[in-house]
């Protein structure tokens, strides 16, 4: 199965949450402490097979889990950050742009194209946590707005993983705008009657959550993810109080109604396709 | 003098203080020449001190206490102010506010976020920060506004959406993202205006237009500078660092394409002068809406779509 091969590439990179063991081969799952072989972990698409915990994986393996064998065309493949403000914190925003492209293998933080799902043809992107937390500048507002407009173009139904941390600080106003510009993009989709489903995996959270992630036909959460505006340790700040239990998880989100289901890593593509057939 | 003096000011209002006490004794003409020369200096000195401000000043001439809000811009600049209230859903968001408005010929909706400006109506309006509710109040009233045809003004000054607890179980991000969504989508004018701080998705939750305006001494941003030094430099110290780093005043947006115009503030800022701002704020909306309602209602969504989607810089 090539998706054994291409997940284990990156498993000390994509799984920020998971704790290496000396030998590099066994995971401890954060859910339930369970150590786990990361043959055993590949098999079950890095859910933990016995609490189903699951770990944060990257947009390669989401094509596994989700696309057609060999149907993914990745488009906007070289876009990468232009560092529009010459934006300096302790480091260059242009120095981290370009150690995070050497580390990662990516050129930002969304990987676009086209592929299938049993079968039926999708625009499909997904999101990477590795790249600076997932956040969202110019590239990833302008490859979304473009892969949305592929959709539009060859009516086809649209697939966004959100997997990040909000806009990019970096390039400061031009981040928010990306926002205004994912969303009139899945607008122009909508008036199109051309369906767009949301995957919103841990975490989903900021800018994100408040542009394209929300505006799905269908709005679909892996479990136990974070998804929210503001992040837990600004709200505890403002608020002075402790959060409930369960607070911003994918569950929590259901209840009050911002979600239309809560669906495990190994059900997500029979629940898609199963859409997709809905919709055609 | 003012007791919200910011440090920067502080050389011309201890000058001015010195003018007025001046001015009780000038009944000799050696006295008048003396009050005409200090007056020729504060002229000199506000102009030097205002044409360079450091972003983070500007940061804190936005967020002066005695800067005009949404209701002093409504009341000073538009008659037949009638408030709308609620969002139908859960109920009426004070730091939103909007209704219907004329200015001269125009028939309006203006929107805005609305500040307190002192302890009681800061909690009252909850220091300008909108629940989910002020969002989709706003919607209701730019739904309304184009049910009937009318071109929509929205003000934007806010520190953000509020970060709490009821706020998120009741959709604060979906709230917002409905916003973007749909106001891309209003087949009338909409006269986007920064009148203070425009702080991240609170802000853009009713920023999205045809024109986006700023008044000179506002700032606009993903983050504040304040939070951004605390992410990135891990410290609460760094936010004039930040604000110099985020580039977020009228000026850099401008070169930033990311606004299209910048609403000169009277010498000192908005908040040394509400009349002549809001008079000037007045004439520049009328310009304004004399050219938005010639575009034909279904180019406003392909304009829009075109606006923002240049927007941000990229390599291919
Ligand atoms: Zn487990």
């Amino acid at each position: 199965m090539s998706w054994f091969k291409r997940a284990k590439q990156n498993i000390s990179t994509d799984t920020s949450k998971a704790i290496d063991l000396p030998d590099g081969l066994w995971e401890k799952c954060p859910g339930c402490s369970e150590i786990l072989h990361k043959k055993q972990l590949d098999l079950s698409m890095w859910t933990c097979p016995k609490c189903n915990y699951h770990f944060r994986i990257g947009s390669s393996q989401y094509v596994e889990v989700l696309l057609d064998k060999e149907t993914f065309k990745e488009t906007e493949k070289k876009m990468r950050s232009a560092d529009p403000l010459e934006f300096a914190d302790t480091k260059k925003y242009s120095d981290r742009v370009k150690e995070t492209i050497k580390k990662t293998g990516l050129n930002d933080a969304i990987l676009t194209g086209t592929g299938k799902i049993d079968g039926k043809d999708v625009a499909f992107g997904c999101m990477d946590f590795k790249f600076i937390g997932g956040s969202m500048g110019s590239v990833v507002g302008e490859k979304i707005a473009r892969l949305a407009d592929r959709a539009y173009k060859h009516k086809l139904p649209l697939i966004i993983i959100a997997a990040s941390g909000g806009a990019r600080m970096m390039e400061g106003a031009y981040s928010l705008m990306q926002m205004a510009k994912t969303s009139g993009r899945l607008a122009k989709l909508a008036e199109a009657n051309i369906p767009y489903i949301s995957i919103l995996t841990d975490p989903t959270t900021g800018g994100i959550t408040a542009s394209f992630a929300m505006l799905g036909d269908v709005n679909i959460a892996e479990p136990q993810a974070l998804i929210g505006f503001a992040g837990p340790r600004i709200i505890k700040q403002t608020i002075g109080r402790d959060l409930p239990e369960g607070f911003q998880k994918s569950e929590f989100i259901l209840e009050h109604g911002f979600i239309d289901m809560v669906v495990s890593r190994k059900d997500l593509k029979s629940q898609i396709s199963h859409l997709l057939n809905y919709f055609s | 003098m003012s007791k919200n003096v910011l440090d920067f000011e502080k050389p011309i209002a201890e000058l001015e203080s010195k003018l007025e006490e001046m001015r009780k004794f000038a009944d000799n003409l050696y006295i008048d020449a003396e009050i005409k020369n200090i007056e020729d200096k504060v002229v000199n000195l506000k102009e030097s001190i205002y044409k360079n401000l450091t972003r983070w000043q500007r940061v804190q001439l936005a967020r002066h206490p005695e800067r005009p809000y949404t209701l002093d811009y409504i009341y000073l600049m538009t008659e037949n102010f009638l408030e709308l209230h609620g969002d139908r859903y859960f109920k009426d968001d004070k730091s939103i506010v909007g209704g219907f408005a004329t200015i001269d010929e125009y028939k309006v909706m203006i929107i805005g976020h609305q500040k307190g400006r002192d302890t009681k109506s800061n909690v009252y309006r909850n220091f300008g920060m909108p629940n989910p509710e002020g969002y989709r109040k706003a919607l209701r009233l730019m739904k309304l506004a184009e049910k009937f045809n009318k071109p929509i003004i929205t003000m934007i000054d806010t520190p953000g959406a509020f970060p709490g607890i009821e706020a998120e179980e009741r959709g604060q991000a979906e709230a917002i993202a409905r916003n973007l969504f749909e106001m891309s989508k209003l087949k009338v004018p909409v006269l986007v205006i920064i009148i203070g701080e425009g702080a991240s998705g609170g802000a853009l939750g009713i920023g999205v237009g045809d024109r986006i305006l700023m008044l000179e001494n506002c700032w606009y941003s993903v983050i504040s500078p304040e939070s951004c030094s605390s992410i990135l430099w891990r410290s609460w110290e760094y936010k004039e660092q930040a604000a110099e780093a985020l580039k977020l005043t009228s000026a850099d947006l401008l070169e930033q394409k990311l606004i299209d115009r910048i609403v000169p503030e009277p010498l000192g800022g908005a908040h040394k002068d509400h009349q002549t701002m809001a008079l000037t704020l007045r004439n520049v909306i009328k310009e304004e809406l004399s050219e938005l309602i010639k575009i034909k209602p279904e180019k406003l969504f392909e304009n829009r779509l075109e606006k923002f989607g240049k927007m941000g810089k990229w390599i291919d």
